[in-house]
């Protein structure tokens, strides 16, 4: 799965991002670059800082200092919505779909959002956007369960419903918070499989944070690691797996610096 | 300056009703996260109960003091009997479900003191020691306001005292930060709880007691102090007691300064103090934002279906025949008589007010405790024309959604920004301001302050106050009781018709995605406080329709029509027909304003009312909402397989 990508154009970029809370220096001076047609994943030990960073980057959280550019244009202090109209889909560590909707009118939601239409008040909305919201679902391998409501759906069939809903405004970036959080081992490398298509096809820049080092080591193409807010380290998967740093971490004694999740 | 400072000693003596009553209840929220509706009640009743002993052991001042101090503690011990046989068994249900039941508890509390202590309203004896004026800088003012200025400080000073110095005050404050954690480390949350319903009713039994002196006791009083102290406890910040004290004193010295200015102008000027709060701080003075639990929990709601070709039979067989009715009165009038005609003009009216109040409640899960506002604020907007513009039926008529919608529209801007109990408490301390706008005749009372009279130079009246504005009659194409029998179901049932389609919109849908899933909806690019907002004026205007409808059915318009029991009705209609069903409201307000008109002859049916309410939460918990909506979707095969087992 490694080797250089064929098209190098850099999605996001991120200079000297840092954050602290009452003291605590969360994020410190993290600097990254992440290219089209490319999974970067950050990892770390829990406490790392890997979901301030991530919130900084998706609009959630203000940073103290530093710099997010989304193609080239500062993203810095745009709400969440604002940042996705730019082309940044999302898929969160505990899924969030409209329970009270099928999953193809989840799929419609976005695309009705996407196209400006959210505020047609006379044709049903179950009639916006069928076939394209079809074609997403298909994608992702859910067209069969188009109609059966998403309160009731297996957890990895949601985060599928997600991926297409992410999909959705055909977005630069995507933003995978824990993406196979809470899944059976074989789902996990199923969704990352299908994730990975998906970036091929379209050109896309993955932000993925994850715990399973399978799922990391197996399907990115790049990896960060953070510690106490800070990065140190970053390359392919061969070069991280033999940094030292990065072994220390993981394999020596003080793999949890405190109880928060990352 | 002597008039300022007893202008300002004035302001201050009436800020202590009104810190004791917010304090209660913001201490009570803070650690149950119950609203307690019935707030206002157990201020009345510290009225009620505090006149009877005076009565009885008042003579003194010592006896008149421990008559105040029995009736707090009294109110203190049915807020524990409350807690003990009906909250208790809720602490765990939906928001709403306990905002229901504690306004069971009002309806209750409203006949048992009309039971107790008669109708008339009672003036209040002065106190013993008291009863003169003190000489402050050569002006008098009554020895009892001092009293009463000593009183709330007296009160902060001692709850601080609690909250600080005991354990159990400890254990409340640690369960206003964070109640799980209490719960875990092996608190007795119950007893908690129980001293805490103590504690904060006897205040509101306090201040009741305390300005029986200046006010004495009435059977309004309960609603009118309840507007009054979520406004103090939305400016103060929830679940802060200093919040709520400062919140209190500047009200009162508002109200001082703001009677000498402009009289009549008080609930007023308490909004545009609100407005300018919740602009800066949307928490409070001194409130934390904090994020509250979803205000529907439990099973999601089904996805919305086309209707099934048995529901569309069902509802044109339900449309021919209501306008098959006013035929079957001309061919058989003893058998469908005029009267039958005039309630069916009425139950049309309050399902549009339901559907209404519904279609941002239901789909957009904003449940608004103020609705009235809309449903008077239009009619009373048409009205207003008629009377002082001779604007024609046809004109004015739809100068009532009009005039709702941008009411609605100004009020949403505020209200839409919050969520669950703050929205509801918004929406109602908003509807109370426009109650109080017409019951004080608030344009009239400026004219008078600049002077201006009418033709024969008596006080310009505006909307009339009490007295409503009558003889509002339809043009004379529309007056005959058939002519508006048919404009009525005609405009209602194309109302419906229009909301349901709004819904099964892109529209409605993002209002559902909005309640279903904040996160989500914002990372798909919708901005929610936006739809939020179209979606409180589109419903403010279907109010308003409903409003004009009413008005010109009644030929008058009364302030009754924006007080709180009618906005708690059409709530009541919504809960009742199921808030997750469209056609749940519809059901809701027809069989309650069928059962209203069958049962309001009764003398006590709000006691009746109130108990069924309570009886229904105690028995059906978690199951009230939509219970008889889902029954007789059951019975009558109404809704999918899968939709009925939800």
């Amino acid at each position: 799965m490694s080797g250089a990508p064929h098209e190098r154009v850099p999605v996001l970029e991120v200079e000297s991002l840092s954050r602290s809370f009452g003291g605590v220096r969360a994020v410190d001076r993290v600097s990254f670059t992440l290219f089209s047609n490319e999974l970067l994943a950050m990892i770390g030990p829990n406490g790392a800082g890997k979901t301030t960073c991530f919130n900084m980057v998706n609009g959630q959280l203000r940073p103290d200092a530093g710099a997010v550019r989304l193609n080239g244009r500062s993203i810095l202090g745009l709400p969440p919505r604002s940042i996705w109209r730019l082309g940044v889909g999302r898929t969160f560590q505990i899924t969030a779909t409209f329970a009270s909707m099928t999953v193809r009118e989840n799929v419609q939601m976005a695309l009705v959002s996407h196209y400006r239409r959210s505020r047609a008040l006379w044709r049903p909305a179950r009639d916006h956007y069928f076939d394209e919201a079809m074609a997403l679902l298909e994608r992702v391998g859910m067209d069969r369960q188009y109609d059966r409501a998403c309160g009731v759906l297996a957890y990895g069939d949601l985060k599928r419903v997600e991926l297409a809903v992410a999909l959705a405004n055909e977005p630069g970036l995507l933003l995978m918070d824990e993406p196979t959080a809470g899944m059976a081992p074989r789902e996990r490398m199923e969704l990352m499989q299908l994730t990975t298509g998906i970036v091929r096809e379209r050109n896309i820049g993955v932000l993925f944070t994850e715990h399973d080092m399978d799922v990391v080591f197996a399907h990115a193409d790049r990896i960060m690691v953070l510690d106490r807010g800070q990065l140190i380290s970053e390359g392919t998967p061969m070069a991280v797996r033999s940094d030292r740093k990065v072994q220390e971490i993981y394999l020596g004694g003080s793999a949890v610096h405190d109880g928060g999740p990352a | 300056m002597a008039d300022f400072i007893v202008s300002l000693l004035t302001g201050l003596s009436s800020a202590a009703a009104m810190f004791l009553v917010a304090s209660g209840l913001s201490i009570i929220f803070g650690v149950t996260r119950i609203v307690n509706f019935a707030h206002g009640s157990f201020y009345m009743l510290g009225a009620y109960i505090g006149y009877t002993l005076v009565q009885a052991i008042g003579s003194t001042a010592v006896g008149f003091w421990a008559a105040v101090l029995i009736a707090a503690v009294a109110v203190g011990a049915i807020g524990v009997v409350m807690e003990i046989l009906l909250l208790r068994r809720i602490y765990r249900a939906p928001e709403l479900f306990q905002l229901i039941a504690t306004f069971g508890v009002i309806l209750v509390i409203q006949d048992v003191t009309l039971w107790v202590w008669g109708s008339e309203d009672l003036v209040g004896p002065q106190a013993p020691g008291l009863k003169g004026a003190a000489d402050i800088l050569g002006k008098p003012i009554p020895e009892y306001d001092l009293a009463l200025i000593a009183i709330s400080p007296l009160v902060l000073v001692g709850l601080w005292a609690l909250f600080k110095l005991t354990r159990w005050g400890t254990l409340v404050r640690a369960a206003t930060q964070d109640r799980q954690m209490v719960a875990a480390l092996g608190v007795n949350q119950r007893w908690l709880f129980t001293g805490v319903l103590f504690l904060g009713s006897a205040l509101a039994g306090l201040g009741g007691a305390v300005q029986i002196p200046k006010g004495g006791a009435d059977l309004l009083m309960d609603f009118n102090i309840l507007a009054v102290a979520f406004v103090v406890v939305v400016v103060g910040g929830m679940g802060s007691v200093f919040g709520a004290f400062w919140a209190a004193v500047l009200f009162g010295i508002l109200q001082t300064f703001g009677i000498q200015i402009l009289p009549n102008s008080t609930l007023v000027l308490m909004f545009l103090v609100m407005a300018v709060v919740l602009i800066f701080r949307p928490w409070g003075l001194l409130g934390m934002p904090e994020t509250l639990g979803q205000a529907h929990p439990g099973p999601p709601e089904q996805p919305l279906r086309p209707a099934l070709p048995r529901v569309r039979i069902l509802g044109g067989a339900a449309t021919a025949l209501l306008l098959a009715l006013p035929v079957a009165h001309l061919v058989l009038p003893q058998l469908v008589g005029a009267f039958t005609l005039v309630l069916v003009i009425e139950i049309m009216v309050f399902v549009l007010f339901a559907a209404a109040l519904h279609f941002i409640m239901g789909p957009g899960g904003m449940v608004s405790f103020g609705h009235a506002a809309y449903f008077g604020g239009g009619a009373y907007a048409a009205a207003l024309l008629v009377k002082f513009a001779d604007a024609p039926f046809e004109i004015a008529f739809w100068a009532a959604p009009v005039g709702a919608a941008l009411l609605a529209f100004l009020f949403g801007w505020f209200c839409v920004r919050l969520s669950g109990v703050y929205f509801a408490m918004l929406t109602l301390a908003f509807a109370q301001i426009a109650w109080a706008f017409v019951f004080q005749d608030m344009p009239g009372s400026v004219l008078r302050t600049f002077g201006i009279a009418d033709e024969f130079g008596a006080p310009l009246k505006i909307t009339g106050g009490d007295d409503g504005l009558n003889d509002i009659w339809p043009s004379a194409w529309a007056g005959t009781r058939i002519a508006y029998y048919y404009i009525a179901v005609g405009l209602s049932v194309a109302a419906l018709w229009i909301m349901r389609r709004f819904l099964y919109a892109p529209f409605g849908y993002t209002l559902r995605a909005g309640r279903d899933s904040p996160l989500r909806a914002a990372a798909i690019g919708i901005d929610l406080t936006r739809h939020r907002w179209l979606a409180f004026a589109l419903s403010g205007a279907f109010t308003g329709l409903a409003g004009a409808l009413f008005l010109f059915s009644k030929g008058s318009v009364f302030p009754t029509t924006l007080e709180i029991a009618r906005s708690f009705d059409a709530l009541l209609m919504v809960l009742l027909g199921g808030v997750q069903s469209l056609f749940g409201p519809i059901f809701g307000a027809a069989a309650l304003t069928w059962l209203n008109d069958l049962f309001s002859v009764l003398s006590y049916w709000r006691f009746l009312l109130g108990v069924t309410i309570i009886a229904l939460v105690l028995l059906l918990p978690q199951g009230i909402v939509g219970f008889a909506g889902t029954r007789l979707g059951r019975r009558l095969r109404l809704a999918r397989p899968e939709e009925i087992t939800a």
